[in-house]
């Protein structure tokens, strides 16, 4: 992963034999296993994929790489350093937008910077974060009014604006059509070039997941567990109708086939 | 005409269409008001200014069985009301904002002057009530106007028990209200508390208030603080511990520290709550409010009441209880615009 960018300000992240399991819905004396036996490294500026059926314990995991919650065994570590609780280096963008309905989109956006104290300084960011998301025009407008996807983008811009050294997404693109989607994977990527965080983004759709990713990890039904690691060598600005890329689609798609029943989550 | 109508009524459609001001986006009211306006052909316009011109034909009939001064203030009264109504019918043809409200209100106000008529007939035209406990309208206004000094000065006296004992219940509630709401320890120990005290309705200290109290007025403004202060916490409280988690998750992977949860995140997602709970303390306050006077206080319109009761001015009564009405309804008016720009968000009205 030799990014050639010498300015450090993405995080390696470990994970160590993570388990994870919660109590069952119908006997809640029994736990039920959730994520068993995780071990991955992902490297400073590197954008891994996670892909899995529906279920399968990957929200889960990013909340236990964002530290907002503790796994049963084994470690999480983000440079070399156990991870203790939330911070604003690790951004999360939730499966929900989860957009503060009190707040406009503007301060939604700015909530980061509010919370940190850090408004009057970098006020101007603002501004570029709602034009990247293009959502200038409703700057003042409550969530109340926004389509899923404008809210979608609200979330995204809401993370960016801290510039997370981790940032972890799960399926922010999710609600958007498929040409906003083509472009905001773009912009996440060229993003992640100019800053080089490091991400972890888990989505459904197997050409982000290559489009995007230096790994695609494969997850098990639940009890979540790796099932692959695929690494993904092709030259960026990738393209998307090349045949490496097409080579590779069928590929995964065919691994999917034979982990099982699968293949229905994946939108082909 | 015809044409005025027209275009009238296609302004209103696309009126109704986009939410307006007061029409809320996803509320029942929108689809109260979003059955279609039926015509209102000019003689709807003339209900109010007849039903008026109507109370002073009956008052006209019954005035000689009233004393004479009584009588001619009625008169007045009945005689602006009607110009007024005549005027407003008129101008609201130019005047958009005086014909929508107008709409809205017409059959009340014929309703009501209905009903004064009602109330005169019975009490001056047929002597149908017993005197002096049932006295005229006409009675009833003479004598707000000959006590209006005494009556001006205890509704500020009112007010000022009202406002410093409702802010001062709603500080206390809110503060403890988010501690209970927040922090485990303070909910384990407040709760209980809370389950046995704050039931008792507050009226039920006033033997102890005013034993332990250098003055009434202090514990009367305290019992009123104790009334607010129940439902203001338990609501503030229950808002508080229902934040969604999400939001609170949201904000901790943003950076924000237990101060910023608290304020920016816990406190404005519960002011839907925290509103029921003030609204809830109001209605409170305004009982304590009456009953602290009439039995303690020497001053307010709780004591005006009592008091003229005492002296058998059954009209002073009634004039009293009228001006009640007025000023509690316009402070609870005056939260619900409080609410209604606080929680702009909530109601989903365009403002933009
Ligand atoms: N707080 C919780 N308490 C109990 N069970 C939970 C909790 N959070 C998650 N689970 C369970 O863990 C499992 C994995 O959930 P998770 O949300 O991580 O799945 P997912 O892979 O993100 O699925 P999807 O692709 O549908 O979003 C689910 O069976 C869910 O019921
Ligand atoms: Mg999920």
């Amino acid at each position: 992963m030799a990014k050639g960018n010498d300015s450090v300000v993405a995080s390696s992240v470990q994970l160590r034999d993570v388990g994870k399991s919660f109590p069952a819905p119908d006997q809640p004396l029994t736990r039920r296993p959730v994520l068993e036996t995780i071990s991955v490294s992902l490297e400073a500026g590197e954008l891994v994929s996670l892909v899995g059926p529906s279920g399968c314990g990957k929200s889960t995991l990013l909340r236990l790489v964002a530290g907002l919650d503790f796994p049963d065994s084994g470690e999480l570590l983000v440079d070399e350093e156990p991870i203790s609780g939330p911070s604003a280096e690790r951004g999360l963008v939730f499966q929900d937008p989860n957009l503060f309905p009190w707040l406009t989109v503007r301060r939604n956006i700015e909530a980061g910077l509010a919370a940190r104290g850090l408004l009057q300084q970098k006020r101007s960011e603002v501004k570029e974060f709602m034009r990247l998301v293009g959502l200038e025009a409703f700057a003042d407008a409550y969530p109340h009014h926004l389509s899923g996807g404008m809210a979608q983008r609200v979330a995204l811009a809401r993370a960016l604006i801290n510039h997370p050294k981790v940032l972890l997404l799960d399926e922010p693109l999710g609600a958007l059509d498929a040409f906003t989607r083509m472009r905001m994977q773009d912009e996440v990527l060229r993003l992640w070039q100019n800053r080089r965080t490091t991400m972890l983004l888990v989505t459904h759709d197997i050409d982000e997941a290559i489009y995007m990713s230096d790994r695609i990890i494969i997850l098990t039904q639940r009890p979540g567990t790796i099932e692959q690691i695929i690494p993904i060598a092709l030259d960026r600005p990738r393209d998307r109708s090349s045949s490496d890329f097409l080579l590779l689609r069928s590929e995964i798609l065919e691994l999917l086939h034979f982990a099982g029943n699968r293949s229905s989550q994946v939108t082909a | 005409m015809l044409q005025g109508q027209k275009i009238s009524r296609q302004s209103q459609v696309t009126v109704g269409s986009v939410p307006s001001d007061h029409v809320r986006a996803d509320s029942a009211e929108r689809y109260a008001l979003s059955t279609p306006e039926r015509k209102h052909p000019t003689a709807a316009l003339l209900t109010v200014p007849v039903t008026a011109a109507l109370a002073l034909g009956i008052h006209f009939l019954v005035a000689k069985k009233e004393p004479p001064n009584e009588s001619r203030t009625y008169t007045i009264v009945l005689g602006s009301f009607f110009a007024g109504a005549i005027v407003a019918a008129v101008m609201q043809r130019w005047w958009p904002a005086l014909q929508t409200r107008m709409r809205r209100f017409r059959p009340l106000f014929t309703v009501g002057v209905l009903l004064l008529c009602v109330w005169e007939i019975i009490t001056s035209g047929f002597r149908m009530l017993p005197l002096p406990y049932f006295p005229s309208p006409a009675g009833v206004v003479q004598s707000m106007i000959n006590d209006r000094g005494l009556l001006f000065d205890s509704t500020w006296h009112s007010l000022v028990l009202l406002l410093s004992g409702y802010l001062l219940g709603v500080a206390a509630g809110l503060v403890t209200g988010v501690c209970i709401g927040w922090s485990a320890p303070a909910r384990y120990w407040g709760m209980p508390l809370l389950k046995v005290v704050g039931p008792i309705p507050a009226t039920a200290w006033i033997p102890l208030a005013m034993v332990v109290s250098p003055s009434a007025l202090i514990s009367a403004a305290a019992l009123i603080a104790l009334a607010v202060w129940f439902p203001v916490t338990m609501l503030t409280a229950s808002g508080i511990s229902n934040t969604r988690a999400s939001y609170l998750d949201v904000a901790r992977t943003l950076g924000a520290n237990a101060r910023y949860l608290v304020f920016r995140i816990a406190i404005p997602a519960a002011l839907p709550s925290i509103f029921v709970g003030l609204f809830m303390g109001l209605g409170a306050s305004f009982l304590t409010l009456v009953v602290a006077e009439s039995v303690g206080v020497k001053s307010g319109l709780g004591w005006y009441v009592s008091w003229a009761q005492g002296w058998a001015e059954y009209g002073k009564v009634y004039a009293a209880l009228v001006i009640m009405a007025v000023f509690f309804s316009t402070i609870m008016t005056l939260l619900f615009k409080l609410r209604d720009r606080v929680l702009v968000w909530q109601k989903g009205m365009i403002r933009w």
